[in-house]
């Protein structure tokens, strides 16, 4: 019998602990992939965050490190630059992680132009801890810490990642997808591999911002999740290059 | 051949020769010409340098290029180190080699720049959050930094803990003629078989982690940690006596403290005193059997603690003396240093 369809082999057989309908899955699977197709998977290092992907480490078939809460990119430029340009490294990161607490950490990595590959999950919620307002959270958006909704003049405003990054040099490739439909997901694996390829090619800064699914902590079903991404995300967030130097 | 060196460069270049080839580094006074001197030097050695945007950065950078099996290196100073504590407990708990160095200043807050020593409890207990220590030496000159600094990475390799270096303003700026070692050659560094270098896949993969969820796993982790530790106590404990043989009057001092407080002792003895100084070397594994035995000597009346705080290696002293003996405290705050007039004078007052 023909095979026609596989598990990437990038990818271990735990049983990941994510909830149904999130797509870190999805995301997880696409960075596997394409790390697998280029050839990559015993010469890649990847560094998981704090936050619901704190696990990355159990599913990445690779080695791993663990970061402390928003220092991924901190802890990828220390791998990077030790153990030189072949080796394939990347940091997989929340919105809350990157875009909270390790804002200083990204801007900085990407104005050196560290080359390295920043995978950044934007569910606009912080999930592990139970749905607190994120640096992403869209205004009128609920969350256990503005339950009337992000309200701008009390919460502040949604920060755009990709937005500002793309006024730095030193980046090389920006990119926001959104995982809420085949479309999208397969645009996501596209953008992944041009990522990835760019820094093979030792361009410098690669980031794929990832417009994910919470549908936990955004008391929705799965369907109605997508649904968000695709309707209200993609209005505050919406997808493309941001930035390409070829 | 000895060199006319300012402290923080020898520092910077024994590091070097003891292998470090990964600097991270974030200016801060008194520390300023380590990351300086390792801007010019890291490069010529094939080595990686970088300034970060800040204390949180470098140290995190230090556990990635640690966690990637380079002899890794951070310093600042006081502030700067109380930012790097959540990377050092990270560190730790994931049981990276490392080497940090603290050019200690005055605090509280911004405090001041000029010496301090009010960082010894950060240092020794653990300053980060959770169940840790560090290896942690207090070295009183500066060829006894660049001596210390030399071996620290093989301290960190052999037993995957960080090395802290507790200096002062002092000890960073002083320049003293000093013998600096000749380069280690990294071929007979030890081979690191859990490190990260990306060539690890399914079975033969590595991970660099501090996370356990189940009560249990974490306990072991940590009893692990305190086993090492227990080692570090048996084997890696230093101290100097100097004239404790027949004293009656323990001076004891760590750091530059500790050199000021010789030449207390030269004079005491000059005027009939019989002082004597324990000079610990390690401030964590602290040297509790030496003073046990000082402490259990019948001809000795007292300990005397000098410090540049309000008194915080003392109590490290008290729990070694163990009530057998008075330990009597002396100490200067703010950037007062304590001069060797002044022990003098602190002591014959005891002395009638």
């Amino acid at each position: 019998m023909a095979t026609v369809f596989k598990k990437t082999s990038m990818l271990t057989d735990a049983p990941s602990h994510y909830c149904p309908g999130c797509t870190h899955g999805v995301a997880h699977r696409l960075t596997a992939e394409v790390i697998e197709e280029l050839g990559y998977k015993e010469n890649v290092v990847g560094v998981a965050p704090v936050g619901c992907a704190v696990f990355a480490y159990n599913y990445f078939n690779c080695d791993m490190q663990q970061a402390a809460h928003g220092r991924a990119p901190a802890v990828a430029t220390g791998i990077k630059r030790v153990l030189g340009e072949d080796t394939l490294v990347f940091a997989y990161q929340g919105d809350g992680d990157l875009a909270s607490i390790g804002l200083a950490e990204i801007v900085h990595s990407a104005a050196r132009g560290e080359n390295f590959t920043v995978i950044f999950i934007n569910n606009a919620i912080y999930g592990m801890t139970g749905g607190q307002m994120a640096p992403t959270t869209l205004l009128g958006q609920k969350a256990t810490t503005c339950q009337a909704g992000r309200d701008p003049k009390v919460n502040g405003n949604p920060i755009k990642i990709c937005e500002m990054l793309s006024t730095l040099d030193g980046v090389a490739y920006v990119e926001r997808v959104a995982l809420g439909s085949v479309g999208g997901i397969r645009k996501a694996k596209r953008a992944l591999t041009k990522a990835f390829k760019y820094q093979i090619e030792k361009k410098g800064f690669t980031l794929v911002e990832m417009l994910s699914t919470c549908p936990t902590n955004w008391r929705m079903t799965p369907k109605q999740a997508m649904d968000y991404v695709n309707e209200e995300m993609q209005k505050i967030y919406p997808p493309g290059v941001f930035k390409e130097v070829k | 051949m000895k060199v006319l060196m300012k402290g923080n460069e020898a520092i910077a270049e024994a590091a070097i020769r003891g292998g470090c080839r990964a600097f991270f580094g974030y200016p801060i006074t008194p520390q300023n010409e380590i990351p300086e001197y390792m801007s010019c030097r890291m490069p010529q050695v094939g080595g990686v340098f970088i300034q970060s945007e800040s204390e949180v950065a470098a140290i995190n950078m230090v556990y990635g290029a640690a966690g990637a099996g380079a002899r890794a290196m951070t310093s600042s100073s006081s502030p700067g180190i109380s930012l790097k504590q959540e990377g050092i407990s990270y560190i730790c708990g994931a049981e990276l080699p490392c080497v940090i160095v603290n050019m200690v200043r005055c605090g509280p807050g911004l405090g001041g720049i000029q010496p301090g020593q009010g960082d010894y409890f950060q240092a020794v207990k653990g300053g980060g959050h959770g169940d840790y220590r560090m290896l942690t030496y207090g070295p009183s000159t500066v060829q006894e930094a660049v001596d210390i600094i030399y071996d620290a990475f093989d301290k960190a390799d052999e037993y995957r803990v960080p090395v802290m270096i507790l200096g002062d303003g002092m000890l960073g700026q002083i320049m003293e003629a000093v013998e600096i070692p000749p380069m280690k050659d990294p071929a007979t560094f030890p081979k690191k078989e859990w490190a990260t270098t990306g060539k690890g896949y399914g079975d033969t993969r590595r991970i660099i982690n501090s996370l356990y969820i189940k009560p249990d796993e974490l306990e072991e982790v940590t009893n692990r940690l305190f086993d090492k530790y227990k080692i570090m106590a048996e084997r890696e404990v230093m101290a100097e006596n100097y004239m404790t043989d027949d004293a009656e009057i323990i001076i004891t001092a760590y750091g530059t403290v500790g050199r000021i407080a010789k030449s207390a002792v030269n004079i005491l003895r000059e005027e009939g005193i019989k002082a004597g100084l324990l000079r610990p070397i390690t401030l964590y594994p602290f040297p509790e059997k030496e003073y046990k035995k000082l402490a259990q000597r019948k001809d000795v009346k007292m300990f005397y603690c000098f410090e540049l705080s309000m008194g915080q290696m003392v109590e490290d002293v008290r729990l070694s003396v163990d009530g057998k003996k008075p330990t009597l405290f002396y100490g200067r705050t703010g950037g007062n240093v304590i001069s060797p007039e002044d022990i003098v004078k602190a002591v014959k007052s005891e002395v009638k």
